[in-house]
């Protein structure tokens, strides 16, 4: 039996064409069986704040502990100075983009910048 | 000091009865320890001479969201706001009870916290989506702004189209650095306070009048 740790890249077609629930679900469900999920583009804000609701209701103590979650800042409508300035003249805000989900008792992040996410996984 | 408390609260009275301000509900979010029950407490402390719960060094003291009905807020211009504060538990994707397990705490008191914690963020998360006019983000001047949670949070109230006062607590330590704050949401106002020792307040009594009024 293959030992390690499984890493699902998820494109954003298939993302596309779920409901929030079932996104959830699916990025949940994989995290909770030990694995990393890699979503090619990340969630819209109010998947984001539903993600951290049902992750919240999914804890159990000795359990699931949660999940760490990194995404590159987003292009030019998320934070910063191009959020603003988009903004500023209309611009739709940029979706987020590349973002890696794991459960937080193994996945560790070392370094994030605006290219670069650094991650240390450790088998169960 | 408690002719200062009678004499703010007739002064919000008196602005609310004669120029009928509109009532919103302001959360005070943030990440776990970054000050948000201290500054409820010197709000509702100030405006109304009341407390709102607890404060500790421990990790998620405030496991509920908890809420201060009708304070009333004066700038110093004389603009005021009518504002129910909601004190909510630090916001995170993750919660070992191990870690509180470090502090001293029992196993069984460590599960439970763990585990009202969990629910509490769950709750606030709930509001956020729905159930506020206005949002105090709070962060510690001494941590890093551009940890995912904080810029997940900041998006998520953008995308609700909230008015927003980013805090930049805990100015007194000597490792703050507020200008990361600064820089990190350029975007929205940016107050840098003391919680605990009642620094620059005011100003952002201020803001707060201007942002969310």
């Amino acid at each position: 039996m293959i030992q390690g740790v499984q890493i699902d890249f998820v494109s954003a077609d298939r993302m596309e064409r779920l409901g929030v629930m079932e996104k959830i679900r699916l990025i949940l469900d994989n995290v909770r069986a030990g694995r990393i999920v890699v979503l090619e583009r990340g969630l819209a804000p109010e998947e984001q704040s539903k993600l951290i609701e049902v992750t919240m209701m999914e804890i159990s103590p000795g359990g699931f502990a949660g999940i760490e979650i990194e995404t590159y800042p987003a292009k030019d409508g998320g934070e910063g100075f191009g959020g603003f300035l988009s903004r500023f003249v209309g611009r739709k805000p940029e979706e987020s983009r590349l973002t890696v989900i794991g459960p937080a008792n193994q996945l560790k992040t070392l370094k994030k910048d605006e290219g670069l996410i650094s991650a240390w996984v450790s088998s169960r | 000091m408690n002719f200062l408390f009678r004499a703010k609260a007739k002064a919000s009275k008196f602005f609310r009865t004669f120029f009928g301000k509109k009532h919103s509900r302001i959360g005070i979010y943030g990440p776990p320890n970054a000050g948000k029950t201290t500054l409820a407490n010197r709000i509702v402390r100030d405006w109304s001479g009341d407390a709102v719960g607890p404060v500790s060094e421990i990790p998620h003291e405030t496991r509920r969201a908890r809420r201060k009905e009708d304070i009333t807020i004066t700038g110093t211009n004389g603009s005021s706001i009518s504002i129910d504060i909601v004190d909510t538990p630090g916001v995170t994707t993750k919660i070992d009870y191990h870690e509180f397990l470090e502090y001293g705490l029992e196993k069984d008191e460590a599960v439970r916290r763990a585990r009202e914690a969990t629910e509490g963020v769950a709750e606030a998360m709930h509001w956020l989506r729905g159930d506020l006019d206005g949002v105090i983000y709070m962060l510690d001047s001494t941590q890093d702004p551009f940890m995912q949670v904080n810029i997940m949070m900041i998006g998520i109230v953008e995308s609700r189209k909230l008015p927003v006062v980013i805090v930049a607590n805990k100015i007194d330590l000597p490792d703050a650095a507020p200008q990361r704050i600064r820089s990190a949401f350029p975007q929205h106002p940016v107050v840098q306070i003391s919680g605990m020792e009642g620094k620059n307040v005011e100003s952002l009594y201020e803001t707060m009048t201007q942002v969310f009024g």
